[in-house]
């Protein structure tokens, strides 16, 4: 049993137990065009709700990638690397960045479900 | 009569369509070039040398082994390859270049003639004292230039280029703040500048805070001063700025920088706009950095090389750079160290080997000396003139974010005009160069959504700007009529169409490398 | 004015077409203050072109050229033979008066001599990638130190003795802020141990070589050091030429490499411009700093260049930016890549051959001069002498007998007193036996 959820910052966490999964949304990825490199946090590396944990780049920008909830990076998807097409192509899916063990179930409770978020980007 | 039925026809026939690939790939004028590394080969050279040996006794055991891999060409075959390579590049000297915050103006040939004076361009930079003194003279009097012009006391020489002279101005910052015994960290910079200033602010060790801009294109003076603090080291602030604006409440913001116990910076990209009119040190600036490459003319040169001297204020005169040029009953002398300095001074460092961009000093004083005060006023009159003109004409069909003006030199348009026509700034802007033009600068400044920075400079002549007027306007009603295809497709008549860079970011190719040897047969 | 098109009507129809009454009201938004008369500048009035070019002249014919008389002045910057062409080219209107290549479809010309240039200079460092060129050798000294900085995430920088002077000082300036920039001591004609400074806190080593004596360095074992405490070597190279005939950086175990690139296709200028070339490993790319060049498609499919990887830049990243930078050289980077050209393989090997086999023969001469030593057991095309008496005031009654011979180390350095009596002496392919015989009796004139 999983749930999403996603910042303001536009990027989603998928919940499995206490492992977290973080990616950008499609919207990021529409924005950003195609995306042509992306740097991948270690594992063992921690980071608190909010720090950067990634850098996802475009032809036109570079943007940093935050970590929606703290916690300790586990895995990388290291094949972004090689294909960072994957992102504009599945961005919620194979192109996720990063897994982490969650430290506090709290921070992800906080954040926004795909309804509030879809009404988020409208607002935009 | 005598016929001659052997003769030339000396009808024209009739045109055909262009699309007819070419058996060369080259077509007419349009010719290709492949890299030398592809058309060159061994045993032939471009230079006649003597084949002298030499033995390994003093080389310290570190001769070359291998080869470097460089081609032979003969001189014909390199000439015809940058002759080919140069035709393929768009220029001032061909056509408008209308490049906002670039100041693309005429560059005199004057100026490359006097730079190449052998007693300027041979000229070697540590040779003796009396061997440079009309070199040292004639940075002295440049400097006069700069100082008389800005109305400031001082000038630092040697930063390479704008970026550097802010990193210059940056550092002397720093070096007065700390000679206070002060810790201020934080640079105020507005959301619409240019992108090097928040990189040298964060180069130089700052922490870069962003001020917002006003709906109406100027600096939000109550936002800056809200955020001024006893942390704060200094502003930076473009003026005229990148929305082609001058920053009316300039003193006031001075003064209330100079009140929290900061410096104010002024990046100094659009000085062509009050040269010879406005004096940078009668508005309160601290330091300001002044591209030779823009306002004074040396040329771009497809990227450089620039120059980018920074004039000081009395606040921070004394934090300049070395070498510092003094002169006494001997002449002009270099203080290149600390040992020799000059009551007070306190130099924070060193920007580079040497004492600066001397071949653009010439070129620039070549310039001024052209001009004279009365051509330097003219000068940015007639580029604020010609940009005002630009925008007076536009702006029914474009769309000018910041109402109907005045500017100062550079006219500066959103992409509102282009709205549910399917048509992009980077479309309008592709389509204007198979006009024959140089697109303006497109997408910055970042507050305004799809900019478009038309600078003309003083260099055209109305003639110019009115055809140059009509082409941008039958450009934007065919946008609006819905007419993509002339701009989907853009460019269609340049050397190449659109390039992919997300091929080219995504595996980077950087430099050629020899085809790997075919797989031997089995 | 013979620069500015508009006439005087034009002006008036212009005003009229913008609503203005004049040029003051585009004016207006300059505080009253703050306009002033053309009068408040103390500066004279415009001028036809033969008089400003009678005036510049006047100011060159006070100068000597390296070309006018026996010179041999080197550290850091070397006279050379340029070849007619380079001139001629670099010239072109469409080289010359282009800006930037933002626009690719329209500035493959100066795309692909930046993709060629790349292509050199990674050939002749010996390295894997190389950038479109930085300001010149100092400045990309300065940003290969940081760039070691963030790539190490370890705040010291070594500098070796024999690193210019200059260098050293541009370095300390930039580097020394986020960082510890560490000077090892003044070594001449020798090579310090440098490897004994190396720990754990070290990002990079930078070592010149030949350095600013004219010593060749083995940079070998140096890497090796560097490699084992996990720190870089940055190898700084004054004197591009010598890489005709000297092992690489790259095939020694440098990380970085930083070159001035003046000696190929570049005059002395007096100081600038010049061309700063920056080299690395192809895994430190993306902590590069300034522009570079890569190859791609166009819709068409036909080969073409763009600027690429440019989120690395300040016109992107802003703040994080790896470098200020926003130009390069380009046009010295033309410069040198036309030169580079015509040189060809066998061209560069013979220009450094020559260089150093002149360079000997002068060494060899001027150490026969009696009380005079040289000090530089070996050397590319520059040593160093030590004289019986300072160099300095031996430098000046030199170029009053018509010769500049070398640079005294003193005005580098001048709080090393070991230093006092070194003479550096460069000598290229531009210099006669008549130059060599001038300056040999000048010395012993000057010496007695």
């Amino acid at each position: 049993m999983s749930e999403v959820r996603f910042t303001d910052q536009h990027e989603w966490v998928r919940l499995e137990g206490d492992e977290a999964t973080v990616g950008i949304t499609r919207h990021a990825a529409e924005q950003l065009g195609d995306v042509v490199f992306v740097e991948l946090p270690q594992a063992g590396r921690k980071v608190g709700a909010g720090g950067e944990a990634a850098v996802v780049e475009s032809v036109k920008a570079a943007s940093e990638v935050y970590a929606p909830v703290g916690g300790e990076v586990t895995a990388a998807n290291s094949a972004l690397e090689a294909e960072p097409a994957k992102v504009n192509e599945d961005p919620e899916g194979a192109g996720w960045f990063f897994k982490m063990k969650l430290s506090d179930k709290a921070e992800f409770a906080k954040l926004m479900d795909a309804a509030a978020y879809q009404e988020f980007v409208k607002g935009l | 009569m005598s016929m001659n039925n052997q003769g030339r026809p000396s009808q024209p026939g009739v045109a055909q369509d262009n699309d007819l690939p070419t058996i060369s790939g080259d077509r007419g004028l349009d010719l290709e070039a492949r890299l030398i590394f592809e058309i060159g080969r061994g045993g032939v050279t471009g230079v006649d040398l003597p084949d002298v040996k030499v033995d390994d006794t003093r080389l310290g055991g570190v001769r070359r082994k291998g080869a470097v891999g460089l081609p032979g060409l003969s001189e014909p075959e390199v000439i015809r390859h940058y002759v080919r390579l140069s035709r393929q590049n768009y220029a001032i000297d061909a056509g408008l270049y209308p490049l906002g915050s670039c100041t693309m103006k005429h560059n005199p040939r004057l100026n490359e003639k006097m730079a190449r004076l052998p007693g300027f361009g041979d000229l070697h930079p540590l040779a003796p004292r009396a061997a440079t003194q009309g070199a040292l003279a004639l940075i002295s009097e440049l400097m006069n230039w700069l100082t008389t012009l800005t109305g400031m006391p001082a000038v630092a020489m040697s930063p390479k280029a704008g970026a550097h002279g802010e990193l210059c101005g940056l550092l002397a910052i720093r070096a007065a703040v700390e000679a206070r015994g002060e810790k201020r960290n934080r640079i105020l910079v507005p959301e619409s500048a240019h992108g090097t200033n928040p990189a040298t602010a964060a180069f130089a060790g700052f922490t870069v805070d962003e001020v917002p801009a006003k709906p109406n294109g100027h600096v939000d003076a109550a936002a800056l001063k809200a955020k001024l603090g006893p942390d704060v080291a200094a502003i930076m602030l473009t003026n005229p700025n990148t929305c082609g604006l001058f920053e009316g409440e300039i003193v006031e913001i001075a003064k209330a920088v100079h009140a929290a116990g900061a410096y104010f910076y002024c990046d100094g990209a659009n000085f062509n706009a009050i040269a010879g009119r406005v004096r940078p040190g009668d508005l309160g600036i601290d330091a300001m950095h002044i591209n030779l490459h823009k306002t004074f003319s040396t040329p771009h040169g497809g990227g450089g090389p620039g120059a980018g001297p920074v004039v000081l204020s009395e606040r921070l005169a004394a934090y300049a750079p070395l070498p510092l040029l003094v002169s006494d009953a001997n002449g002009f002398r270099l203080i290149e160290d600390r040992d020799e300095l000059p009551p007070g001074a306190k130099p924070f460092g060193r920007m580079c080997a040497f004492h600066g961009q001397m071949g653009m000093f010439v070129r620039a004083l070549s310039y001024m000396l052209s001009h004279g005060r009365d051509g330097v006023r003219q000068a940015s009159e007639d580029a604020v003139l010609s940009a005002n003109y630009i925008l007076a004409s536009l702006k029914d069909v474009m769309s000018a974010p910041f109402g109907d003006g005045p500017c100062m030199h550079e006219a500066l348009f959103d992409d509102t005009f282009l709205e549910g026509s399917g048509v992009t700034t980077l479309d309008f802007a592709k389509a204007m160069i198979d006009e024959g033009y140089h697109p303006m600068t497109m997408y910055f400044p970042l507050v305004v959504h799809g900019a478009m920075l038309i600078e003309p400079t003083e260099s055209e002549s109305k003639e110019s700007l009115d055809r140059f007027i009509a082409v941008l306007r039958g450009l934007a009603e065919e946008a609006k009529a819905g007419k993509r295809e002339r701009f989907e497709g853009a460019p269609r008549y340049a050397p190449r169409r659109r390039l992919d860079e997300t091929a080219a970011a995504r595996k980077p190719v950087l430099r050629w490398k020899p085809d790997p040897l075919p797989q031997a047969a089995e | 004015m013979r620069y500015l098109p508009l006439t005087p009507d034009d002006r008036r129809v212009m005003l009229a077409k913008i609503g203005a009454p004049n040029i003051d009201a585009l004016f207006r938004d300059v505080p009253r203050e703050a306009v002033v008369p053309l009068t408040a500048f103390d500066l004279p009035e415009t001028k036809g072109e033969l008089e400003v070019e009678r005036a510049l002249a006047k100011l060159a014919a006070k100068n000597v050229a390296a070309g006018a008389v026996p010179s041999f002045c080197g550290v850091g910057a070397y006279k050379h033979h340029v070849p007619s062409a380079v001139d001629h080219l670099i010239q072109r209107s469409e080289f010359l008066t282009a800006y930037t290549p933002y626009q690719p479809e329209i500035a493959q010309g100066t795309l692909q001599v930046l993709f060629e240039f790349q292509t050199q200079v990674a050939l002749l460092t010996g390295m894997e990638v190389a950038n479109a060129s930085l300001y010149d050798g100092s400045t990309a000294t300065a940003e290969a130190v940081l760039m070691a900085q963030r790539l190490t995430r370890r705040p010291k920088a070594i500098l070796s003795g024999g690193l210019h002077p200059h260098y050293a000082e541009t370095v300390e300036t930039v580097a020394g802020l986020s960082g510890v920039v560490t000077r090892a001591p003044v070594t001449p004609g020798a090579a310090e141990d440098i490897a004994a400074l190396i720990d754990n806190d070290t990002a990079c080593v930078v070592v010149q070589s030949p350095d600013v004596f004219g010593l060749i360095r083995n940079l070998r074992p140096i890497a090796e050091a560097a490699h084992a405490k996990g720190a870089l070597l940055i190898a700084v190279v004054t004197e591009a030429v010598s890489l005709g005939l000297l092992e690489s950086p790259g095939a020694q175990g440098a990380d970085i490499v930083a070159c001035e690139g003046q000696s190929i296709g570049n005059g002395l200028n007096f100081g600038g411009p010049y061309v700063g070339l920056f080299a690395a490993r192809e895994k430190f790319l993306r902590q590069m700093p300034g522009r570079l060049c890569g190859e791609t498609v166009d819709a068409s499919g036909k080969r073409g260049f763009v600027l690429t990887l440019s989120t690395r830049e300040q016109h992107i990243r802003r703040e994080k930016a790896t470098s200020n930078i926003c130009t390069n050289s380009g046009l010295c980077a033309l410069a040198f890549t036309i030169h580079l050209s015509l040189l060809g393989e066998e061209g560069l090997a013979r220009l450094a051959r020559i260089n150093h086999a002149r360079a000997s023969a002068l060494a060899d001469r001027l150490a026969r001069v009696a009380g005079v030593e040289l000090m530089t057991s070996s050397f590319f095309n520059e040593f160093t002498l030590k004289l019986p008496k300072p160099a300095a005031p031996v430098v000046d009654a030199l170029a009053a007998k018509g010769v500049l011979g070398g640079v005294p180390a003193s005005r580098l350095m001048p709080h090393e007193t070991a230093a006092a009596n070194l003479l550096i002496v460069a000598a290229t392919e531009t210099n006669t036996d008549d130059d060599f015989a001038a300056f040999e009796t000048a010395l012993k004139e000057v010496l007695a």
